[in-house]
């Protein structure tokens, strides 16, 4: 079975007026699929579309599991009291009653979730004092904590420092050598070339494949409209200009 | 010096109060952790302000405080709700709106000249007046916000923390921004006969304040409003008897001059 299949998707939050329509693709197990798009071109209500939240949908989406979702770091409060493992740990409340402590073996794997994206050390450190690139990673491995077959990336190495970029796209490599699925929204075009699968969305689904068919310059083009800045003519090595990350 | 501190709690007035207080504490420094987190101070004030002409009509009607105190909460929840779902307006308005409108009604409806003269114990509360079966009521309704705010600690965590992804950790943010909403109208309503309504929001808020900026994880927070809360009371009753002020007031003050060293403190409620 697929580890996702979405047919005929359509849907935003408002009558009449879709964010985001026809979109059709399918993950398999074990794929990192790049999600590309310019700021409000639907990335981030395509996710919600597939973790059930979005007011208004039409179509099919059919999923392995429930999926876990990862924010953009700048969402997360900072003055919140809770320290990086605190946040980990959040990545257990859904399966644990709330007269129960949290399970041990559920705080045994915060503890080397923390570890898988390099932060044992930072167990204690509060959330707000970590890097955004260390509270990016605490966010990752909170979605791990939830152990789910499909994991929601939003923009995870957008302004993060060298060291968390590294780590995490380490860390991606591991989770699709496990089975796991992927989807990442992403500006960098040239990391996207390096994945299993391209998703280029402008309000609408512009292409789906493989990168070396999708990331063409006309598909680019007409992805990201005006946004587009190609540096080198072959089409190979492109960047997109990096704006706000208002949606 | 010890002497000074006891004396006040020889007379049994004051140990009820104190336990009113104490009791108060368990419900109003968690719940104003909470609120501070939920950046909901504003909705706090206005919940209490805004019950106010149901105060006044129990109090016309010479009916228990507690029952004017529940329809005064929910007429003004209402309003609040009501207004603020104008999207042009925003919640900050229609809470402005209508509690100015209510406490104006309340106030006119309790300085009107056939009303008793008690206006000045719905505002303030009357401390030293508080009976058995108002420490019992307080009690059962104090018991029932400890008990809702252990029952939704993690999902409140889960919304105050990252509100976006909630939902896909298994909390609806808008069911726990109101459970919240309607634990603190449980709140002031059994903080009412104690407090009144205009300094129960110093019960509820300071000491959180104070806790939010003196501890860095969230059950430690929880522990030490509640603490700080009942410190407040207790201090506060103390003062009240020696300086002979009011006992509510001076508990309120106390509440304040807690939070205020950390709150001025560099802390982490400043950014």
């Amino acid at each position: 079975m697929s580890a996702l299949e979405v047919d005929a998707l359509s849907g935003g939050y408002a009558p009449g007026r879709d964010a985001v329509r026809d979109v059709a693709f399918t993950a398999e197990p074990g794929q990192i699929v790049a999600v590309l798009g310019p700021n409000g071109g639907g990335k981030t209500t395509l996710f919600r579309a597939l973790l059930g939240e979005l007011p208004i949908r039409r179509g099919e989406v059919r999923l392995a599991g429930r999926p876990a979702y990862v924010p953009q770091t700048e969402r997360a409060r900072l003055d919140f009291p809770v320290t990086a493992l605190d946040v980990v740990l959040m990545g257990a409340y859904g399966r644990t009653p709330w007269f129960r402590r949290i399970a041990r073996a559920d705080r045994e794997a915060a503890a080397s979730a923390l570890e898988r994206v390099g932060l044992a050390g930072e167990a204690r450190t509060s959330f707000g004092a970590l890097s955004g690139g260390q509270r990016q990673r605490v966010l990752i491995a909170r979605a791990l904590l939830q152990q789910a077959p499909l994991l929601l990336l939003d923009e995870p190495l957008s302004g993060v420092d060298g060291v968390s970029a590294a780590r995490i796209e380490a860390l991606f490599g591991e989770l699709r050598a496990e089975g796991r699925t992927l989807l990442v929204a992403t500006h960098d075009v040239r990391q996207a070339g390096e994945w299993d699968r391209v998703l280029c969305l402008h309000g609408r689904q512009v292409a789906y494949g493989p990168p070396a068919t999708t990331l063409t310059p006309g598909t680019l083009r007409e992805t990201y409209g005006a946004e587009l800045i190609v540096l080198e003519g072959g089409g190979r090595a492109v960047e997109v200009g990096h704006h706000s990350h208002e949606h | 010096m010890l002497g000074w501190l006891t004396d006040p709690f020889a007379s049994p007035i004051v140990q009820r109060a104190l336990v009113e207080l104490l009791i108060l504490a368990v419900a109003c420094g968690p719940l104003g952790v909470w609120v501070l987190l939920y950046r909901n101070a504003y909705a706090a004030e206005s919940i209490s302000h805004g019950m106010l002409p149901g105060l006044v009509l129990a109090a016309l009607a010479g009916a228990p405080l507690l029952l004017g105190a529940t329809g005064g909460v929910l007429v003004a929840a209402a309003g609040i709700a009501l207004v603020a779902r104008d999207q042009r307006l925003g919640p900050d308005i229609g809470v402005a709106v209508c509690v100015s409108a209510l406490l104006g009604l309340g106030g006119l409806l309790a300085l009107s000249p056939d009303s008793p003269p008690r206006l000045q114990e719905l505002l303030f509360g009357d401390l030293l007046g508080v009976s058995g079966a108002d420490l019992a009521v307080a009690g059962a309704l104090a018991a029932a916000v400890a008990l809702a705010l252990a029952a939704g600690h993690r999902p409140l965590a889960l919304v105050g923390f990252d509100r976006g992804s909630a939902p896909s950790l298994g909390a609806r943010p808008l069911r726990w921004e109101l459970a919240l909403l309607a634990i603190l109208a449980v709140t002031t309503v059994a903080a009412v006969q104690g407090l009144g309504n205009l300094l129960v929001v110093a019960l509820i808020l300071a000491p959180a304040a104070a806790a939010l900026s003196l501890a860095r994880r969230l059950p430690v927070v929880l522990l030490l409003s509640v603490a700080l809360a009942a410190l407040a009371g207790a201090a506060g009753l103390v003062l009240s008897f020696h300086l002979e002020v009011a006992a509510g007031a001076s508990v309120a003050l106390c509440a304040v001059a807690i939070a205020l060293p950390a709150l001025l403190a560099p802390g982490r409620m400043g950014h």
